[in-house]
C-alpha cells in the first residue's frame, strides 16, 4: 500500500460520497403534518412520547416548502386530489411519499363516488403502511423502510439503467 | 448614527388599506383535519369566516345502504375516530329499537363503561390539542400519554387500539378478558390527579386564560337555536343531556352531575370538557361495582352469534343460523327509528329507515360536529381577531370526519 | 312507546285540522305528517306555542323512495328542550324537488339543507346560500338518489366507477 497503509487512527471513517449524502437524508427526514383522517391519530401517537418518533430525527413541519416526506395519513377524496397534488409540488426535493393506511393505498373499504381509489393515481409513492389504522409500530417500520430505501438512491452515481444505456 | 427624536408623519392618502381573502387551506395544523376556512380579514380583524367542508366526504350513507347492518358498525367507527365505541352504541340501540330486542343487563354495563371510556379519550384530545393550537405544544403530550393508556385498554377488551367495532346489535363481541376490570379501575385511579395536572398546568395559565376567557360567546338561546348539544351547549348554560334526560342503557341506575357553566365562552367549553372526565370515572366506577355475571350478548342465534361456540359442533340449527348470519345478515322488520345518545362532542342521532331486508333503506347520521361547526357561521360575539378564530376552532371541538360523513 | 297520541300531538291537530295529517305513533316518537304547502306555518307554530316549543331541530333529511309516488321526503326530528318530547314531521313530494326553507325558524336547518341539496337535489326557496357542500361545485348529479350509482361514474380518480349510460 505504500506512504498510507495503516496511518489512519480507528475515529476516521472512510465512505463514499453517495453514502454519506444518503445518511444525512436519511437521519434527519422532516415530515409534513399531513393528517387527513382517522389515521392522522395514530400519525400523531407516533409522533408523541411513547412511541417517539423525533428519535428518528423526524420533525413534524406544517409546511410543505420545509419538509421532505408526506405521510399521506387517510382517505383522500376526489374533492380534495387537487390540493394533494398541489401539496406534493410544493415541495422540494428530494422529496418521498407514504401512503399510510388502506384508505390511502387503495381506497379501502370506501369504494363510493367520492374517494380516490389510492394516493399511487395523484402522486408517486414510495412505501405502502397496510392497516386500518396502522399500528405505530407499523408506522415506525414503515419509516425505517423509507429510510433503508433512501441509503439504496444513487446520488452521484449515475443510475444502472443509464449507465447501461450509455456504455 | 441618525438620532430619530420624532417619528415621521405619513401622508394619509398613503394609509389605503383593503380587505383580504385569506385560505386558512384544508392543510393547517390547527383545522384538526381537513377543513377550509375563507376568512375575510380587515387587518387582523376577521369580518367574516365561512367554512368550506367536503374535503373528507366519503359517502359514508349511500355505501350503507349496499352493506349488512353488522358490515356498517366499521363505518361507524370511522365518523368520529377518536372515540369509536360510543358511535358503535348509538347505531346497535337504533336496530335494537327497531328490532324489538333487550340487551343483556351485563352488556348493557360493558357498553356504559366503554362508551364513558371513549368519553375519556374524545375529551382527552380536545383538552391537549387546544392548548398546543394557541401555542403550547407540551400539553398534547401530556393527554396523549393519558390517552396511550386508555388504548391499552381498548387493545386488551376488543382488541383493536381505534377501530373497535366491539359494540353490536344484541350485545358485545365478546365478553371482558380477565383482568380487565382491574386494569379500569386502576386508570380511574389514576386519571383524577392527572386532570387535576393539568389544571394547575393550563388552566390558571395567564396567555391561555387571555385567549379563551371571554372570546367566542354564545349566548343559550342562539345555542339552542344553532342546534349546539353536548359540551358545547351545556357551557352556555343550558341543562341538557340526553343521559340524564333520556335515559339509554342503565344511565337511568348511575348517579351522575351534569356540568354546566354560565360563561359562554372558549374556556367554559374548555374546562366543562375535564369536569366531564371526571364524572365519566365515577360513572365507570359505579358500573364496576354494580357489573352483574351473565351474558354478553342476547341469546338469539338469528341475530348473534352462539355464545357457546361448542353448539356449532353438535347442533344443526345453530350451524345453519350461523351461516345464514355470516353470509346474508339479519333481517330487521320494516320501520324507522331516530336513536340519538349523548356522544362526547354531542347529540349523535342514527335515522334507520328499514324496508324489511338485511340491508337498510336509509341510514341518515346526525352528526353532533356539523352542527356544532355552523355555529362559526352564525351568532357567536367577540371573534374578533385571527388568533380568536383558532380558539374558537378548537373549542367546539370538530371533527372532520363527522362533519363530512 | 304506547300507541295512544301524546297530548301534544292533540293540540297540533286542533289547530291545524285537515291541513296535517296524523302519521300514527312510531317505535320511538309520534309522527306527523304535511304537505310542503303548509309546512313553514306548522313549523313557526311548533316553535312558538308555549305548550310545544320545539325550539332544538335535532335533525333535516332528505330520504328518495323511487320508484314509489310521491319520490321524495324530507324528514325533521324536533325535541323541546323545555318540555323534553319529540316529534317526527314528514314532508312528501314529488319531482321537481322544491320545498320551503326552515332557516329562518331555525338556524340550524341552514347546513341540514345544503346538504339535503347537494345530496338529493331538493331545492328550498328562500334559503340564503343554497350551494353544494360536500361535493364540489361543479359535480354533476345526486349522489343519495337511488339511480345514482354508489361507486359513482367512471373517472381518473375512480376506475371501478360506472360507464356514463351505462344500465
Amino acid at each position: 500500500m505504500g506512504v498510507l497503509e495503516n496511518q489512519f487512527p480507528d475515529n476516521v471513517f472512510f465512505s463514499t460520497t453517495d453514502t454519506i449524502i444518503n445518511w444525512s437524508r436519511k437521519s434527519s427526514l422532516w415530515p409534513e403534518t399531513f393528517g387527513i383522517a382517522c389515521c392522522a391519530i395514530e400519525m400523531i401517537s407516533t409522533g408523541c412520547s411513547r412511541y417517539d418518533l423525533d428519535r428518528f430525527g423526524m420533525v413534524f413541519r406544517p409546511s410543505p416548502r420545509q419538509s421532505d416526506v408526506m405521510i399521506i395519513a387517510g382517505t383522500v377524496v376526489k374533492k380534495f386530489a387537487p390540493i394533494v397534488r398541489r401539496l406534493y409540488d410544493q415541495m422540494p426535493e428530494p422529496r418521498w411519499v407514504v401512503a399510510m393506511g388502506t384508505c390511502a393505498i387503495s381506497g379501502g373499504v370506501y369504494n363510493t363516488y367520492a374517494v380516490v381509489q389510492g394516493s399511487e393515481l395523484i402522486v408517486p409513492v414510495d412505501v405502502f403502511v397496510p392497516g386500518c389504522p396502522p399500528r405505530p409500530e407499523a408506522l415506525m417500520h414503515g419509516m425505517v423502510l423509507l429510510q433503508e430505501k433512501i441509503m439504496r438512491t444513487h446520488v452521484l452515481r449515475k443510475e444502472p439503467e443509464q449507465a447501461a444505456s450509455e456504455s | 448614527m441618525t438620532n430619530v427624536t420624532v417619528l415621521s408623519e405619513t401622508d394619509d392618502k398613503a394609509r389605503v388599506t383593503k380587505e383580504v381573502l385569506l385560505n386558512l387551506g384544508p392543510q393547517h395544523p390547527s383545522t384538526h383535519g381537513v377543513l377550509q376556512l375563507v376568512l375575510q380579514l380587515n387587518g387582523e380583524i376577521v369580518e367574516r369566516t365561512e367554512p368550506h367542508i367536503g374535503y373528507l366526504h366519503r359517502g359514508t350513507e349511500k355505501l350503507a345502504e349496499t352493506f349488512t347492518y353488522t358490515q356498517i358498525f366499521p363505518l361507524t367507527d370511522r365518523l368520529d375516530y377518536v372515540c369509536p365505541p360510543s358511535n358503535n352504541l348509538g347505531f346497535a340501540i337504533a336496530v335494537e329499537n327497531l328490532l324489538g330486542i333487550e340487551v343483556p343487563e351485563r352488556a348493557q354495563y360493558i357498553r356504559v363503561m366503554m362508551a364513558e371510556l371513549s368519553r375519556i379519550s374524545g375529551h382527552l384530545l380536545i383538552t391537549g390539542a387546544l392548548p398546543m393550537d394557541l401555542g403550547a405544544m407540551t400539553a398534547l403530550l401530556y393527554a396523549m400519554r393519558e390517552r396511550e393508556m386508555l388504548m391499552d385498554l381498548m387493545e386488551m377488551i376488543t382488541g383493536a387500539r381505534m377501530h373497535t367495532s366491539y359494540i353490536r346489535v344484541g350485545g358485545v363481541r365478546e365478553d371482558l378478558p380477565e383482568g380487565a376490570t382491574e386494569r379500569i379501575r386502576e386508570f380511574c385511579q389514576i386519571l383524577p390527579k392527572r386532570l387535576k395536572d393539568y389544571e394547575r398546568l393550563i388552566a390558571s395559565n395567564r396567555v391561555f386564560l387571555n385567549r379563551t376567557r371571554d372570546i367566542g360567546v354564545i349566548e343559550p338561546k342562539d345555542a339552542i337555536d344553532l342546534g349546539l348539544s353536548g359540551p358545547n351547549l351545556r357551557a352556555s348554560g343550558v341543562d341538557w343531556d340526553i343521559r340524564r334526560d333520556c335515559p339509554y342503557e342503565v344511565y337511568d341506575r348511575l348517579d351522575f352531575d351534569v356540568i354546566t357553566d354560565t360563561a359562554c365562552d372558549c374556556y367554559a367549553r374548555w374546562i366543562c370538557r375535564i369536569h366531564e372526565m371526571r364524572e365519566s370515572v365515577r360513572i365507570i366506577e359505579q358500573c364496576l361495582d354494580q357489573l352483574p355475571e351473565g351474558d354478553f350478548q342476547v341469546d338469539m342465534p338469528t341475530i348473534a352469534f352462539p355464545v357457546d361456540k361448542e353448539l356449532l359442533k353438535t347442533s344443526m340449527e345453530t350451524h345453519i343460523h350461523h351461516f345464514e348470519l355470516s353470509a346474508y345478515g339479519f333481517k330487521v322488520p320494516k320501520g324507522e327509528v331516530y336513536a340519538a345518545i349523548e356522544a362526547p362532542k354531542g347529540e349523535l342521532g342514527y335515522y334507520v329507515i328499514s324496508d324489511g331486508s338485511e340491508k337498510p333503506f336509509r341510514l341518515r347520521v346526525r352528526a353532533p360536529s356539523f352542527v356544532n361547526l355552523q355555529a362559526l357561521e352564525g351568532k357567536v360575539s367577540n371573534m374578533k381577531y385571527l388568533a380568536d378564530v383558532i380558539a374558537m376552532l378548537g373549542s367546539l371541538d370538530p371533527v372532520i370526519a363527522e362533519v363530512d360523513k | 312507546m304506547t300507541d295512544r297520541r301524546p297530548a301534544f300531538c292533540d293540540r297540533i291537530m286542533d289547530h291545524f285540522g285537515d291541513r296535517v295529517s296524523d302519521g300514527g305513533a312510531g317505535i320511538d316518537m309520534h309522527n306527523i305528517e304535511v304537505a310542503p304547502e303548509n309546512l313553514k306555518e306548522l313549523c313557526r307554530f311548533l316553535l312558538q306555542a308555549p305548550e310545544l316549543s320545539f325550539d332544538f331541530l335535532s335533525d333535516l333529511c332528505g330520504v328518495d323512495f323511487l320508484p314509489d309516488n310521491p319520490r321524495f321526503a324530507v324528514v325533521y326530528h324536533l325535541y323541546s328542550t323545555t318540555h323534553q318530547h319529540r316529534l317526527r314531521l314528514k314532508c312528501r313530494f314529488d319531482d321537481p324537488p322544491r320545498l320551503p326553507t326552515v332557516a329562518d325558524i331555525w338556524t340550524t336547518a341552514n347546513w341540514h339543507e345544503r346538504e339535503a341539496f347537494d345530496m338529493y337535489g331538493i331545492v328550498f326557496e328562500g334559503h340564503p346560500n343554497l350551494k353544494r357542500i360536500y361535493m364540489w361545485d361543479e359535480f354533476d348529479g345526486y349522489p343519495m338518489r337511488k339511480d345514482f350509482p354508489v361507486r359513482g361514474y367512471k373517472d381518473e380518480y375512480n376506475p371501478f366507477g360506472k360507464e356514463r349510460g351505462e344500465q
